[in-house]
């Protein structure tokens, strides 16, 4: 019912991901190099001719720019991007979404589809209209359309897929932990689907089937219990990865699934520290078994 | 303020779908609150079930006393100060508690500036009223001089991180830093007329400790739908529209009650709220203290701190 651990009991969680370490790892206020004749790109700064780091992260160089990627940091669209977001408010012609980026993201009226699948010029009374098919703290998934001139993202949700997320669990990790695939939906096999947006908000549900409204339909019906244990082990599992600071995508997230359930964990002991080391460590053995 | 929209399908009585018009940006929002009559929360808990807890104590120095604890994502670190000072008039033969909160900024965005300050006031209060009862704490012990010096303990409270459930995390640090605090003692050396000399002890180990076990601990029981859960996560909190922090004491009784959120209690569902309340407390204050029995025993072990 209540475990209370001392803090010399608790393990780390630093397991390093890849096996090879990053080769050039900065602070904020560290030199990065003192020659002359490089451009600097992001997270840099230029002071008395030689070159600072800005933010915590990786030095990545190309030809001639210097730029250093944060370890963490909010979430950078680029267009084709699949991200989750919420409502946050209802204006005229568009709805502002939050998907954790500097700025809050756009969905404009015309961006999305209307209900029936019509396809005209949306009109005053569509505007008017608005609040009924989105409000204020929807989930929506949706695509990266187009970048605005001051980074603000514009969405789309122009398919069958994308659209009112219904019943399910939200879980928040680090944008960088998601990498990026050809598909970002899965049927997994346990019962569940998910749903990784590029934004770091990944969306665990019952599974979803083909033909499915989508859109702005909702489905209320009761979610059987076995698919909410699936659920939450799944919930649990991805917060267990994030905070050892692996990459998330649909075979990690299966791997720790599978590994949790060998190992006879109940669904709330993933939520112990020493459980989160023992499954990651268990995917990093899973990888290396499958690269041999 | 929030507008809370709960829809309670006829059919299954206990699936509570909530849908949150928020105004404060940061309010979360849950899809699926799962179904409660089973006993399964999104995380896997049962209904009375605490998230992970790790605690640490002795990390101040120059404090007499301090405890951080660490309940999932909610980080509160509490230091203990003991003073001399004169008794209350009305009590001239015990000493005193004062209690301050701090909610800092880095918690959340919501204590942004003057934000925490309610919720802060609101912590220290309940403390306050719960430490009163003649049952929780000697107060004599901390008499020096009848009706003239008394020792007064300044617990100090500081949230770091607000992860749900910061009532709760506050009333286990606090207990686990008044555990470890301790008094230097005290001899009265001369009586030079009206005014007594006073004379610390030379050894900075020649202290007593206060006897803990019947200090509270609080439990939050918040409603949702027809049931009530322990320990919420920020998106149960926010999902709850009523609930109550009970101040269990060691030996299961309650030395205060306080309702919090806009919605209202039937008055059996309070009741048993209580009855629930209580029998959580005991649970979890004996566990505590044999933690801070074992960590005593430990000894010295290397401090962990905050450089996890």
């Amino acid at each position: 019912m209540v475990d209370i651990r001392l803090a010399s009991e608790v393990p780390l969680f630093d397991i390093v991901a890849d096996s090879t370490e990053p080769k050039h790892l900065v602070t904020p206020g560290s030199l990065i190099t003192k020659e002359t004749g490089f451009m600097r790109g992001h997270g840099t700064y230029m002071q008395d001719d030689c070159l600072y780091s800005s933010v915590a992260g990786v030095v990545e160089r190309v030809n001639q720019l210097i730029s250093v990627r944060p370890l963490k940091s909010r979430y950078h669209g680029e267009i084709g991007d699949v991200v989750i977001g919420r409502v946050t408010e209802v204006s005229q012609k568009r709805w502002k979404l939050d998907t954790n980026a500097r700025l809050d993201s756009v969905l404009l009226l015309q961006s999305v589809n209307l209900p029936g699948g019509e396809l005209r010029r949306r009109s005053a009374e569509d505007e008017l209209a608005m609040r009924q098919y989105l409000k204020e703290g929807d989930l929506v998934s949706a695509e990266v359309q187009n970048i605005f001139n001051d980074g603000a993202l514009s969405l789309h949700t122009r398919s069958m897929k994308y659209g009112k997320l219904s019943q399910g669990c939200l879980v928040k990790v680090s944008p960088s932990l998601i990498r990026r695939q050809k598909t970002h939906f899965h049927n997994l096999p346990c019962g569940a689907s998910i749903i990784m947006g590029n934004n770091g908000f990944v969306w665990i549900c019952p599974t979803l089937h083909e033909d499915a409204a989508g859109g702005f339909v909702q489905n209320l019906e009761t979610v059987p219990h076995g698919d909410r244990q699936a659920i939450g082990r799944l919930r649990n599992c991805v917060t267990a990865l994030a905070q050892c600071k692996m990459m998330i995508y649909d075979t990690s997230i299966m791997h720790a699934y599978d590994a949790s359930i060998n190992a006879g964990f109940e669904i709330k002991d993933l939520l112990l520290p020493d459980r989160i080391t023992e499954i990651a460590l268990m995917v990093r053995k899973q990888f290396e078994m499958e690269k041999e | 303020m929030q507008d809370l929209d709960s829809k309670l399908n006829e059919d299954h009585e206990n699936l509570v779908r909530l849908n949150m018009e928020f105004m404060i940006p940061w309010l979360f929002e849950l899809e699926v609150v799962g179904t409660l009559k089973d006993d399964l929360r999104c995380d896997g808990r049962t209904r009375l079930d605490y998230r992970p807890i790790i605690l640490e104590t002795g990390l101040v120095s120059n404090a007499s006393g301090s405890a951080r604890l660490r309940l999932a994502n909610s980080d509160v670190l509490v230091g203990v100060k003991v003073e001399l000072a004169s008794p209350l008039p009305e009590k001239p033969l015990e000493g005193r508690l004062e209690f301050f909160v701090d909610c800092s900024a880095n918690a959340t965005p919501e204590f942004e500036g003057r934000g925490g300050e309610d919720l802060a006031n609101e912590i220290c209060r309940f403390l306050q009223m719960s430490y009163m009862s003649g049952d929780t704490i000697n107060l004599a012990e901390l008499s020096v001089l009848a009706g003239q010096q008394c020792w007064v303990l300044y617990v100090d409270i500081l949230i770091l991180e607000c992860g749900g459930n910061l009532y709760d995390a506050v009333s286990l640090a606090v207990k686990s830093a008044l555990y470890t605090t301790q008094i230097p003692s005290i001899k009265v050396a001369t009586m030079d007329g009206d005014q007594p000399e006073l004379e610390l002890s030379e050894d900075p180990y020649d202290t007593k400790r206060l006897d803990t076990q019947n200090v509270p601990c609080f439990v939050t029981l918040m409603k949702i739908g027809n049931h009530y859960i322990v320990d919420p996560t920020p998106e149960e909190e926010c999902c709850s529209s009523s609930g109550i922090v009970v101040a269990v004491s060691g030996t299961k009784k309650i030395t205060a009650v306080r309702k919090i959120g806009s919605g209202s209690l039937h008055p059996e569902s309070l009741v048993s709220m209580l009855k629930t309340g209580s029998e959580v407390g005991a649970v979890v204050n004996k566990i505590l203290m044999n933690k801070l029995l074992e960590e005593e025993r430990a000894g010295n072990t290397q401090k962990v701190g905050f450089m996890r």
